[in-house]
């Protein structure tokens, strides 16, 4: 009976996937689709990569509400620089930029975003919610400046083919995004550094009593978390071959609620990668059925308020004797 | 003056049992209306759960309370405080960010027909009740801005708003300035008159010679004697009250040859995080030997934790210290030199410090010596289960398996799960923090024989405890600390309790 109880637990959020999509494939026609495949794969890459970091930030009990924003600015930065170069005045220089050249400046900026929020949450003790929400709304001002308010479009082919290429029968952003995941699984739990986060979202105290340091491995997080935005900005700035001012905007939410139906405990030290993955697979399928059901977008909202309540209760009833 | 006062509160009986282990056992004491009643005895002897027990938080218990010669018993703190006792705890229990008046009137607020709060009305109750307490503080301030002394008086106007029949404090003058203690005994003084009963504890013997009326002594959760007359007490007969307690078993740690230097202190002192004057350690020096146990023994409060805490480097930017290992000067500035250099610490509280709870017992054990379990840069599962299965073999450590959850493991064996996870990164030094608080007997005689058994490997431990007993069972030497100076030193030979308790309770 106790293991009976335990698998279901175990893979409550497969079965609901299997659930889902089981009604949805008797409910419509369309769903069980290879193109609606491609679709959800294709529509929730973004949401992986910035909820993996997520997991990350939160698996050490903090929360980072600044990734929409990261992402909008890498990718605006890696747009602009790609089309215009970088002109610098004062110096009389002009620099040039590859495809390559910016989407590495791009991520740098969604590193060094990360960097500075890390910086803000270990050195002056500022808490991680404030911190990113500072974050939050100073890297939509810079996005907003770099891009004087208007889309960088027309980025050229080469570029487009990161969100929009196809590589051996599979879509570019579900490659990106599939070793993004390995290498996160790779870190959490085969690495030195996955075990501390988990360590120090566990018993902070206790990992510094062990001689973890603590401030190394949150600014780290931070700056993964960071980079990981920036991966998502430029998928996104690459399929719509636009850099919008205002992409991005309520991501933070989705990767979170990813995080939580995936089973991640906010009070930190306990979750995985994969059941993120899963989380934004429930979050993709429901997505695209709710579309294909013809459920009007204020119910769709409705409806996934509603299962994150859920997944929530459900954690907690099984965890409930422990705390 | 009324030759004979009255009782007022009288436990009869009383038995507490946590699990298996009897905290108190059969104990009858009374507290006399308008007099200063002292409990003593040492740590662990079970005056804070006699308090907790009249004051209503542990509603649980065998035997009964009297208050005015009608049995009572509280489910609740307020409930014992609206029958007329109230607490002042060791750590104070106030809001800071309210008024003196929001937190005397906490959960009992006047409200006028509306519900709107009847601050006027309140405030003048409570300038009524500052007055009582000689005291000439503004109702309106806020708490956070008041010094320590001050709050006390704060949770003593709060019973009295209640007509407090009887206060206990528990160890009030325990973080406050001389100045202040002057105030708290006058204002003791006053209750005296207004014929409230005060029930104190306190370690403190000298300061207790002024304000006591009589003593109550507890050991081993038992009562052992009752001193009325004040007038011809001493010291030395409060110590023979505390000390002589029973242990149920008497290990003692064989004595070893004690080899070459190993760990040297010099000059070592320590100040308050948020009161830089004030000195939590001052000029200690000590050493410690290869294959020596150097126990270290004071009562609450005498920076017994904090000691071994500015060894490990947790406070750099507190503490000065020259520190020599193996004759080599070192410094300590974080955790991370302490590791380096082969300080391991097992704190005082696994649960808070020590474990990761809601991690398997192999990950717990490997949490200091992860690059053992690390082979080509990854975490290695059959490296780790290795590790972990040494040393639950060789430290006895019972479970299913060293993938059971810390959190599922009994006190005893988490503690030895936390010392797994120190020894497995084979340190040089051991500081240990009440090894044994908490656990059972059989773990208890485990402990003390690994400590004996790392010994004669040649470590080096310190060991704090503040069961006397137990330090004298284990330990090649005894440092005394009080008030965060060493007061004392004693060998093998030369120590015995009365002595100690001596130093312990000397300034």
């Amino acid at each position: 009976m106790t293991t009976v109880k335990s698998t279901l637990i175990k893979f409550q959020s497969i079965i609901a996937l299997f659930v889902m999509c089981v009604v949805l494939i008797i409910l419509s026609d369309k769903f069980f689709t290879v193109e609606n495949g491609w679709n959800i794969a294709r529509q929730i890459s973004i949401n992986v990569c910035i909820s993996v970091g997520m997991t990350l930030v939160i698996l050490t009990k903090g929360i980072d509400l600044s990734v929409g924003s990261m992402l909008a600015l890498s990718g605006a930065v890696a747009a602009g620089l790609l089309k215009y170069g970088l002109e610098i005045p004062s110096m009389n220089t002009y620099v040039g930029f590859t495809v390559f050249g910016a989407i590495l400046a791009g991520l740098a900026v969604g590193g060094g975003l990360g960097v500075f929020n890390g910086w803000m949450i270990t050195n002056f003790k500022v808490p991680s919610f404030v911190a990113t929400l500072a974050m939050l709304t100073i890297a939509r001002g810079a996005t907003m400046l770099w891009t004087g308010g208007f889309p960088i479009t027309g980025l050229g082919d080469h570029f487009a083919f990161i969100g929009t290429g196809w590589f051996l029968g599979i879509p570019m952003p579900v490659w990106i995004t599939v070793i993004v995941v390995i290498l996160a699984v790779i870190l959490t739990t085969k690495t030195k550094f996955g075990r501390h986060i988990y360590a120090i979202g566990g018993n902070e105290s206790a990992a510094r009593l062990s001689g973890i340091n603590i401030n190394k491995v949150k600014i780290w997080v931070y700056t993964i978390a960071g980079i990981l935005a920036a991966v998502g900005g430029i998928i996104l700035t690459s399929r719509l071959d636009s850099a919008q001012p205002n992409a991005g905007m309520s991501y933070e939410l989705d990767a979170i609620a990813a995080v939580v139906i995936g089973g991640t405990s906010l009070s930190g030290g306990r979750g995985s990668i994969m059941g993120t993955v899963q989380g934004a697979l429930i979050i993709g399928v429901l997505n695209s059925g709710l579309v294909l059901l013809n459920v009007s977008p204020f119910w769709q909202q409705i409806i996934k308020g509603l299962v994150i309540l859920l997944a929530v209760i459900l954690d907690r009833l099984n965890y409930a004797n422990e705390d | 003056m009324k030759e004979q006062r009255e009782t007022i509160l009288q436990a009869k009986s009383i038995t507490k049992k946590f699990g298996k282990v009897t905290v108190l056992d059969d104990v009858n004491i009374d507290v006399h209306q308008g007099k200063v009643n002292v409990i003593i005895g040492e740590n662990g002897a079970g005056k804070s759960t006699l308090m907790k027990i009249l004051s209503g938080v542990y509603s649980d218990y065998d035997g009964e309370i009297l208050l005015n010669n009608k049995v009572v018993n509280f489910s609740n703190p307020k409930e014992a405080m609206e029958n007329g006792i109230a607490i002042m705890h060791q750590e104070l229990n106030l809001i800071p960010y309210l008024s003196i008046t929001a937190n005397i009137f906490l959960g009992r607020e006047i409200t006028n027909q509306f519900g709107i709060l009847s601050t006027n009305q309140m405030h003048d109750k409570v300038d009524e009740l500052l007055k009582r307490l000689d005291c000439n503080l503004s109702p309106r301030t806020l708490v956070s801005e008041l010094r320590v002394g001050e709050q006390q008086l704060v949770e003593i106007a709060k019973a009295l708003l209640e007509d407090a029949k009887v206060i206990i404090m528990d160890e009030p003058t325990s973080a406050i300035s001389d100045s202040e203690v002057e105030v708290l005994f006058k204002i003791i003084k006053n209750l005296k008159t207004q014929d409230v009963g005060i029930l104190y504890i306190s370690h403190k013997l000298d300061e207790l010679f002024t304000i006591a009326d009589r003593f109550i002594g507890l050991r081993d959760g038992k009562m052992v004697g009752i001193i009325e007359d004040v007038r011809n007490t001493g010291k030395e007969d409060l110590i023979k009250l505390m000390v002589g307690r029973n242990i149920e078993n008497r290990f003692q740690k064989e004595i070893l040859p004690i080899g070459d230097d190993l760990l040297g202190v010099e000059n070592l002192n320590l100040i308050q995080a948020d009161n830089k004057a004030r000195y939590l350690l001052k000029d200690i020096n000590f050493s410690l030997k290869k294959g020596e146990v150097l126990g270290i023994f004071g009562l609450m409060g005498a920076g017994r934790t904090e000691l071994l805490e500015t060894l490990f480097g947790l406070y750099p930017k507190l503490s000065t210290c020259k520190l020599t290992i193996e004759k080599k000067e070192v410094n300590i500035s974080s955790v991370q030199d302490a590791i380096l250099n082969g300080l391991a610490l097992v704190p005082e509280n696994r649960k808070e410090d020590g474990l990761v709870l809601q991690m398997d017992v192999s990950k717990n054990i490997s949490m200091v010596s992860t690059d053992r379990v690390i082979r080509n840069g990854f975490l290695n599962k059959h490296l780790e289960t290795n590790l972990a299965r040494k040393y639950i073999d060789s430290l006895h450590i019972k479970l299913s398996s060293e993938k059971q959850l810390a959190r599922n493991l009994s006190g005893g064996n988490q503690q030895k799960v936390v010392l797994a996870k120190w020894l497995a990164n084979q340190p040089k030094v051991l500081f240990l923090d009440e090894p044994t608080r908490g656990i059972d007997v059989n773990a208890k005689n485990e402990i003390y024989h690994l400590i004996s058994q790392l010994a004669s490997k040649g470590l080096g431990l310190i060991v704090v405890s503040s069961e006397l007993p137990e330090i004298m069972a284990i330990s090649d030497r005894i440092l005394i600390l009080s008030q965060g100076k060493i007061t004392g030193e004693f060998n093998r030979t030369s120590a015995n309790e009365e002595a100690i308790m001596q130093a312990a309770t000397s300034t």
